[in-house]
């Protein structure tokens, strides 16, 4: 196994999916379900079993709208507020009309939600306004719940093919994609009417405080190469300035607060022990906040659940030691801290591109349709807000159903044989040298820089050095990178996704003339939100070969928002009590 | 320049005397998002191969014969 290998098959399908993790299977299963006769094609780069942002599990629903508890009408309010106004509602709202209808579905998989003991979803309160969170105490299951259905459909499943580039056809429609094996190299290009991309996030932008290049928030699989697929294909992304850091564990990669043990009553506290943020809720706004405290002289932040109940503090640890992510547990043991006893160190994570937490990502709009015909996203790397877990199913649902439709009476669009030699190629040299840099010093590189010059608060003048120093370590890249087998070659097509979403992190950002979502876009040089001239997208694409960002306005609303409520979430600071 | 092999502590440790890889089984290698682990030729039993780990533990929770161990690697420990 890894030997480097020759070859280069193609094949056809209706519907290619691209990636294995949440959203994609759930494309996959509805596309078969509403289309039993069509072929649909699951590629992934590790094994669907275990593959994702959601690998071993998922602790809770983040955005449950159950009725009863919220409306759509409340959350489509919240998400526009909490994404600072720069919001598309259509996909939203229809997100949280149709997300229920999935939970129901999931429940049925097998996928067990916390009742109370009226047998009603025992749903929380953890945001700003609404109350959508809603625990999942076997939520171990998920991935193999989901493998069942995926059976069960008979989707196609080709494990450890890692999608390269995007084909569009002659009539400028989606053709296929090209993918090589990331355990022989060899190479297959999948002519497919619908493409339908779910491969998650840019998690591995920046590099972990740690060193540890895999020691990522976001499992570190999820290289990016969604982005820069689309974007080498001429799609448009959105808001890519908006970046996701997350508040976590110091040193470990585990979420820390707020979805599981904000309910229960424990909170972030600085180092005298007060609350400084009045909601947990992750918002750029939020980060700031923690962001000040960290500097403030009063950090660095903690994790508090001290002064719970034993049998409380005792209930969280066990949720957060052995659902979505158990070695967290093995981390506190090495440190020998208890949640009961100690308050726990937090710090912020590395950068990265998450529409699922914050709304970077590839822009579409209702349907999960992208700005290229036939080419769809969902889940992580496509723009709606906010969206975690139950959006990339509800999404990919979208997706997959709307994919269908539109394949029916539609041509293979002609494929250039030219591109795919031309992508053969270019993945294949760093195969061809004898001598250079292998890929993980290529990736540590820029990952170090991103973390130097990108890591918001935004400076003009060091992103402008970025963007130099990053070009320097593309000319190594493409000149010198060289690998000794198949895996390193996974590695070096990743790292030069990283590096394609480094220059697009940069770009975005010096794009965008204010300062919006509290940290995620944080401009020293334009500290004011300016809602006059940059309450719009930001879309970025590719123009004549050459990185280019336009402003998109924001469509009406469908929910309104009032004056007093539009700044709701920028007073997340503690007021002091009179 | 000629590329130097640094040498580095892994995660993931595998108890040879429970791995059946030797068997034939494959479960851990399967389920590595990052495909990490390997069946290695000389003794036919699992190990990491590369230091990519998210620790994140399919592997040690679906191995059938409790063979498998994750730690926490070293730097962040």
């Amino acid at each position: 196994m890894d030997e480097i290998s020759s070859g280069l098959s193609e094949v056809e399908c209706d519907i290619l999916v691209i990636g294995g993790g949440t959203a994609g299977p759930m494309a996959a299963y509805k596309a078969r379900k509403k289309n039993p006769d069509a072929k649909v094609i699951l590629l992934e780069k590790a094994n669907v079993k275990r593959s994702g942002a959601i690998s071993m599990g998922m602790d809770g629903l983040n955005n449950a709208v159950i009725p009863g508890y919220s409306t759509p009408e409340q959350y489509t309010k919240e998400i526009t507020i909490a994404n600072d106004g720069i919001c598309d509602q259509d996909a939203v709202y229809r997100y949280a009309k149709e997300c229920y209808s999935i939970i129901e579905e999931l429940d049925k998989f097998g996928i067990r939600f916390q009742k109370d003991e009226n047998g009603e979803f025992d749903v929380k309160k953890v945001h700003h306004i609404g109350t959508y969170v809603l625990p999942m105490p076997n939520g171990d299951t998920v991935k193999k719940a989901l493998y069942r259905q995926l059976r069960r459909a008979r989707v196609m499943i080709s494990n450890r093919f890692m999608a390269t580039r995007l084909l569009t056809g002659k009539n400028g429609r989606i053709a296929g994609a090209i993918s090589v094996n990331t355990r022989t190299s060899e190479f297959l290009v999948i002519k497919a009417k619908a493409v339908i991309m779910c491969t998650g996030a840019a998690g591995r932008l920046g590099l972990p405080t740690s060193g540890y290049m895999f020691g990522t928030y976001e499992n570190p699989t999820n290289s990016g190469e969604g982005y820069t697929m689309a974007y080498h294909a001429g799609a448009k992304l959105a808001n890519l300035e908006c970046f996701q850091i997350n508040p976590l564990i110091k040193d470990y990669n585990g979420p820390a607060c707020a979805y599981v043990a904000g309910p229960l009553g424990g909170y972030t506290a600085n180092a005298n022990n007060e609350r400084f943020i009045e909601c947990d809720y992750w918002s750029g706004q939020m980060m700031q906040e923690f962001h000040n405290e960290l500097l403030s002289g009063k950090g660095p932040v903690f994790l508090k659940l001290n002064h719970l109940h034993q049998d409380t503090a005792d209930h969280i640890e066990e949720i957060l030691h052995t659902v979505e992510r158990p070695s967290r547990g093995r981390f506190h043991e090495g440190r020998n801290t208890k949640y009961s006893e100690t308050m726990i160190e937090m710090h912020i994570s590395e950068i990265g591109f998450c529409s699922g937490h914050s709304a970077s990502g590839v822009f579409v709009d209702d349907n999960a349709r992208t700005t290229i015909d036939g080419l769809y996203a969902a889940g992580d790397m496509a723009s709606v807000p906010h969206n975690y877990m139950l959006g990339a199913f509800t999404n990919g649902a979208i997706a997959g159903e709307h994919a269908i439709d539109y394949v029916k009476d539609m041509e293979f669009d002609e494929i250039d044989q030219g591109e795919v030699a031309k992508e053969q190629e270019r993945i294949l040299a760093p195969t061809k040298r004898e001598d250079g840099i292998p890929p993980n010093q290529i990736e540590f590189k820029i990952r170090r820089l991103v973390n130097d010059y990108l890591q918001p608060p935004k400076v003009d003048k060091k992103y402008e050095l970025c963007q130099s120093r990053l070009a320097e370590v593309r000319e190594d890249m493409e000149q010198n990178m060289m690998v000794r087998d198949a895996h390193e070659l996974m590695r070096a097509t990743e790292a030069s996704s990283i590096l394609d979403c480094a220059d697009m992190a940069a770009h975005a950002s010096l794009y965008r003339k204010e300062s919006r979502w509290g940290l995620y876009h944080n401009r020293v040089d334009y500290p004011e939100r300016d809602d006059e001239n940059w309450k719009c997208h930001v879309l970025l694409s590719k123009q004549d070969g050459v990185m280019t960002c336009e402003k998109r306005d924001v469509k009406p609303y469908i929910i309104p928002i009032n004056e007093d409520e539009k700044d709701a979430y920028n007073n997340q600071r503690v007021q002091a009590q009179a | 320049m000629p590329i130097a092999n640094s040498p580095t502590t892994v995660p993931v440790v595998v108890d040879e005397k429970k791995c059946i890889a030797d068997k034939g089984c494959t479960v851990c290698v399967d389920v590595c998002p990052l495909d990490v682990l390997r069946i290695s030729e000389m003794t036919g039993k699992a190990y990491m191969k590369y230091d990519e780990c998210w620790y994140c533990m399919p592997c040690e929770a679906d191995c059938p014969t409790d063979a498998v161990t994750v730690n926490i690697p070293y730097l962040l420990r």
